[in-house]
């Protein structure tokens, strides 16, 4: 059972990486920049749930406020990215 | 090197397991679909499901994983997933919003899809493929 459960740590920790790599390739690609902010986003994203998988993989609450910090820290970064390209500037 | 306890019980190993896959193949779907789709306007549905569907996976297998393991209830993974419900649909909503005002501003009117005069066929695959201008790929004008 323990077995189990390490095989499918690694292989979701293999999808998460495989997932924000995705992302890094629309980040690179994308046309507009709404698509860049958009996979920047989303690599946040990946990037807290990275964060948890690392938290059941070593049985610790700590990496649980990685999680929030990064969740919080995403959310920020995005909005005022968004903000930005909409009106050119942040705070009007 | 991961540090599992050996004696980890059947049932929470599978559930947890199957949770964890679950979650994880969703993930890499959603960002699939962020890399794969031809138009912003269908790309930002990818992410939506990675932030749902694939966060509250791995967010209900740490809270149980914890839970059993320390005997008590951790439900410390609800503020998380408060935050998210709280945040995703702002963030996707500006982003939209961004969206728009951006193809405006550069001059591709997505209001001309709709009042086009055409013939009437009323279905919308036909529609999007004799229109110009939506369904392809668009280029931003002004240099970012």
């Amino acid at each position: 059972m323990r077995l189990l459960l390490e095989i499918s740590l690694y292989f979701s920790q293999f999808c998460v990486v495989l997932a924000m790599l995705f992302c890094m390739l629309r980040l690179l690609k994308g046309p507009t920049a709404q698509d860049r902010v958009l996979a920047l986003d989303t690599i946040w994203m990946c990037a807290m749930l990275f964060a948890l998988l690392l938290g059941i993989s070593f049985a610790s609450l700590v990496y649980f406020e990685w999680a929030m910090l990064i969740a919080l820290t995403g959310f920020v970064s995005s909005v005022a990215l968004a903000k930005f390209l909409m009106r050119g500037e942040i705070i009007e | 090197m991961m540090q599992i306890p050996a004696d980890i019980p059947a049932w929470l190993a599978i559930t947890v397991a199957l949770l964890l896959i679950c979650g994880s193949l969703i993930t890499l779907v959603g960002t699939l679909g962020l890399l794969r789709l031809p138009h912003f306007y269908q790309r930002i549905h990818g992410p939506a499901i990675t932030i749902t569907f694939g966060a509250g996976c791995f967010l209900l297998a740490s809270m149980l994983y914890f839970t059993a393991l320390q005997e008590r209830p951790v439900i410390h993974e609800l503020l998380i997933t408060a935050f998210i419900m709280l945040t995703a649909p702002v963030t996707a909503m500006l982003l939209m919003r961004t969206a728009v005002y951006r193809d405006l501003r550069n001059g591709r009117r997505i209001a001309d899809m709709t009042t086009e005069p055409q013939p009437v066929t009323g279905h919308c695959a036909t529609a999007g493929a004799t229109s110009p201008g939506l369904m392809e790929e668009p280029r931003d004008r002004n240099p970012e």
